[in-house]
């Protein structure tokens, strides 16, 4: 479990980036006050996926505006899985991880 | 028991009808007779194999072993000669019965010899020097005979005989095509298109073409000498070869009381007249009163009777054929369909002729209709040709669009021609195959498979062609799909409708669209953009900016390039620069080791590959206003130098770019909006192809054309108005702009709105005030530009938080290399 800073850091609707652990995450603050985490990294053509459009259920990339799904890390159009991390709100702080 | 099926006839109709019967599951014990003592070949090919591009192997379509292996008892070299209709028997020569539940004729047609004094020795049949062709046998002898002698005379000039004549020469030196009409293919071509042809036989492939030439007289006793024709000419030769047409093989048919006339006469089911479990297909069938000699009726009638045969459709029937062609005839391409010449005194006639070249083409049209078409030495418009006569398709009303290509779209193809590999989606690589995959998988509607391939999703271009794929693929059953019309993906209305929901119920932010107008309030990411586009247009000043619905470019004011960077595009208005500006981009360019400073299209200058934390510094240090080279909005404004220096510049170009450029920057629309302004018809600034260019002509006027482009797409745009100042170039561009701001859809260019508009309805609107809404156009306008603000005035202040934060930050950017 590891703390990401505050919540605030993130405006709602949109992603930021943190590395952890030699690992860059991208965390996305829904805009129904929850949160989701992915690999930060486009698996397409390297995209950074905090830079892309979200809503409750999928982030596109700015790149190529290719989709997945938030919660499963599933494909929306036609590739590779994206790496979906546990995260979660601990009063304002972002916690990632189990 | 099985119903036992028997074939007569063994060539590609009787095949095909066995192979279509399989392919259904068709239960049946099969026995087919063929006359030849081989399997199955593709008849067509014996072209291909007399003029040695094919050998025999290559032209096979199902040698013995497919007989055996789909349990088929074949009979090859066994000739049906009677059919007892009421014992449901048929019997070969030798008297051997076999009985049929469901008989099939399928005996094709023979090789029609004119009489000839001469060509038939008494008890010998053919003259020795004297051959047909027809058969495999008949090429296998041809070519035996033709290697050791020197000049053939080909009687009949069609198909056949141009094909036997192109092939001759691979096996002896001169070759003479004699043939009766005016004019060669005279079933298929008109007389001019025939002239062409024979221009083209004569000199570019050195066949002797004589018409209007009846042979009537085979000489020499014992080998032959030459022919001699009804005018007395004689011209010498050693070998014949007879290829004057084909007569349908309904003998035994019309023997047997079946009802024949050209040919043995079937219903729409192919079941011959009068008959419960009697059917013919092919050359031998007489349907309406037509008789087929082309490939592709005998493979609509082996489709419907197997379909019947097997129940597979009950209500399957053959309707006809409307026999369209396209063939390399003699290694000419050659495509026929429909009427050669108008019929009607109406009809419309198109014609183009390049004898010279060796070209010919025309076109018929009845009541806006294809009716018919020619054409010979190039068939590359065939497809889109063979596709309106065939589906009656609506015609260009630039009618000669159908012969030429005249800078518009594409020339459209046909699905079916096009290679299953073939990549229709140049931008996302993807194939015909995966299309029609995806539509086999279960996805029929145009936007659905857009979707999961990503075809049409890159420059757009080649969507037309991705919907008609679609199109074929789901054999004209096509869902509608409902979201075609609709704004955006995530709302469910057309632009008109959501613009009036959205002020009925006050929607001033993105996330207020959602929750009001979608089913379930569900936000929807890939419609944001477009909503905030057309919210900060409808509401400007009053618009809820939720900095999420923007795109990143929008968010960072910046264009996004692949590594993650971004690049950074200072306004310089009209293209004009000054010695202290390109001073200042310089130093920062270096202060901040730019890695690529270059000149972009738009007369600017970019800096690429910076990284997004950087970018605040950037535009402190430049500080110069934003070019906005990264948003759906006004970009730049194209000039040539006009007539402050240029010899030919008969308007103030440079003065008229900057002028409309400071009036219009930044203000956004449905997709990006690129101007020019050129000082003189020569057109330097490129202005005929812009969204708006504005043209200097002499006499203090001004032109101004809308809908041009110059990208994937590529339009010349439309005259919208000659007006004698630059302050109504300046009003007529606002009024233009916003129209097209408030009626474009989303990501829909001038290019294509324009044209779906009708530039003469948006003349009437914009230039003539038909609508008396010029005065709410240039207020709404007014209060866009009042609105305006210079983004990168945010630099000072970070609207959110992290704003300019790296959005990969283990990742060194920018990780283009640096050009010296």
């Amino acid at each position: 479990m590891r703390p990401l800073g505050s919540v605030h850091d993130i405006p709602v609707g949109e992603g930021r980036a943190y590395a952890v652990d030699g690992e860059m995450v991208a965390v996305f603050r829904l805009r129904d006050g929850s949160l989701r985490a992915t690999s930060a990294v486009c698996p397409h053509k390297g995209g950074p996926l905090a830079d892309g459009q979200i809503d409750l259920r999928q982030v596109v990339c700015p790149l190529h505006l290719n989709a997945w799904d938030l919660t499963t890390g599933c494909s929306l159009s036609g590739q590779p899985e994206v790496t979906v991390y546990p995260v979660r709100l601990d009063g304002d702080q972002i916690l990632l991880g189990e | 028991m099985k119903q036992r099926l028997v074939v007569v006839g063994n060539g590609m109709a009787g095949a095909r009808t066995v192979e279509e019967i399989l392919a259904r599951g068709g239960d049946f014990a099969i026995t087919m007779f063929g006359d030849e003592p081989y399997g199955n070949y593709n008849r067509i090919m014996l072209s291909n194999l007399l003029a040695g591009v094919e050998d025999e192997a290559g032209i096979f379509l199902n040698d013995l072993s497919w007989y055996a292996d789909n349990g088929i008892t074949l009979h090859a070299g066994t000739r049906i000669e009677r059919i007892d209709r009421f014992a449901k028997t048929v019997y070969t020569a030798d008297g051997t019965p076999t009985p049929y539940d469901k008989l099939i004729i399928a005996t094709g047609s023979s090789a029609w010899v004119p009489p000839i004094k001469g060509i038939r020795l008494p008890g010998r049949g053919y003259h020795q020097g004297v051959f047909v062709f027809r058969t495999l046998d008949d090429t296998r002898a041809m070519i035996r005979y033709a290697r050791e002698h020197e000049r053939a005379v080909v009687i009949g000039g069609g198909l056949l005989g141009l094909e036997a004549a192109r092939g001759l020469q691979n096996h002896l030196d001169h070759v003479t095509l004699l043939h009766a009409a005016s004019h060669l293919m005279n079933a298929q071509l008109n007389e001019r298109a025939g002239k062409t042809l024979q221009r083209i036989v004569e000199q570019k492939l050195g066949i002797e073409v004589v018409v209007d030439a009846t042979t009537t007289e085979i000489l020499g006793r014992h080998a032959v000498t030459g022919v001699r024709l009804s005018d007395g000419r004689v011209i010498a030769c050693d070998v014949v070869v007879v290829a004057a047409g084909i007569r349908p093989n309904s003998q035994v048919a019309a023997d047997s009381g079946l009802v024949v006339e050209r040919g043995i006469v079937v219903d729409d089911q192919m079941r011959v007249q009068d008959e419960d479990d009697i059917y013919a297909v092919g050359e031998c069938a007489q349907h309406r009163g037509q008789v087929y000699g082309l490939v592709a009726p005998l493979w609509e009638q082996a489709k419907v009777l197997a379909d019947h045969l097997t129940g597979a459709d009950p209500d399957a029937a053959y309707h006809g054929s409307r026999v369209a062609t396209k063939l390399k005839v003699a290694g000419v391409d050659v495509a026929s369909m429909g009427l050669q010449l108008p019929e009607r005194e109406d009809d419309e006639l198109l014609e183009f002729a390049e004898p010279g070249k060796g070209v010919y083409s025309n076109v018929v049209i009845r009541d806006g209709r294809l009716v018919g078409a020619t054409l010979v030495g190039d068939t590359r418009k065939a497809a889109f040709l063979m596709q309106a006569f065939d589906l009656g398709l609506p015609l260009p009303e630039e009618r000669a669009e159908l012969l030429f290509d005249l800078g518009g779209p594409p020339a459209e193809v046909s699905p079916a021609e096009m290679a299953d590999d073939a990549q229709v989606c140049n931008c996302n690589g993807v194939s015909k195959g995966t299309i029609c995959a995806t539509v086999t998988a279960g996805c029929k509607t145009v936007g659905g498979v857009m979707d999961k391939t990503r075809a049409g999703k890159g420059c757009g271009t080649c969507r037309p062609l991705v919907q008609r794929i679609v199109g074929w693929a789901t054999g004209g059953e096509v869902e509608e799909d409902p979201a075609a019309s609709w704004y955006v993906p995530g709302v469910p209305m057309p632009k008109p409708e959501l613009m009036a929901a959205i002020r009925r119920h006050e929607l001033k932010s993105v996330s207020a669209v959602f929750a009001t107008l979608v089913p379930g309030g569900t936000e929807d990411a890939k419609s944001k953009m477009g909503l905030a586009s057309l919210l900060k247009m409808m509401w400007g000043d009053e618009y809820i900016d939720e900095r999420d619905a923007r795109f990143i470019n929008d968010r960072v004011h910046a264009n996004i390039q692949r590594d993650g960077t971004f690049s950074v595009v200072p306004q310089m208005k009209g293209g004009v620069t000054t010695p202290a500006q390109l001073r200042r981009i310089a130093e920062v360019a270096e202060k901040h080791d730019v890695p690529m400073v270059k000149l972009t299209g738009g007369q600017r200058i970019d800096l690429l590959g910076v990284p997004k934390e950087k970018l605040p510094q950037i535009w402190a240090d430049l500080d110069m206003p934003s070019g906005y080279a990264y948003a759906k909005s006004f970009r730049t404004v194209k000039t040539c130098v006009g007539s402050d220096f240029c010899r030919f510049g008969v308007g103030d170009s440079t003065a008229l770019g900057i002028a409309l450029e400071e009036r219009y920057q930044g203000i956004e629309g449905p997709g990006k909006m690129k101007l020019a302004v050129t000082g003189c018809p020569r057109n330097c600034a490129e202005a005929y192809v812009k969204d708006i260019g504005v043209v200097a002509i002499d006499g203090a006027k001004w032109e101004i054309y809308v809908g041009g482009a110059a990208g994937a797409h590529v339009r010349k745009g439309d005259l919208l108005a000659t007006v004698s100042s630059a302050a109504e170039v300046v009003q007529l561009t606002g009024r233009f702009l916003q129209y097209y701001r408030e009626n474009g859809n989303w990501l829909e260019r001038t290019y294509a709105f324009v044209p779906r508009v009708g530039i003469d309805k948006i003349r009437a609107i914009v230039v003539d005030d038909a609508q008396a809404i010029a005065a709410d156009l240039d207020a709404a306008m007014d209060a866009a530009i009042a609105a305006y603000r210079d983004p990168w005035r945010e630099r000072t202040d970070p609207v959110t938080p992290g704003q300019f934060r790296t959005s990969l930050p283990l990742t060194v950017l920018p990780r283009v290399p640096v050009r010296a």
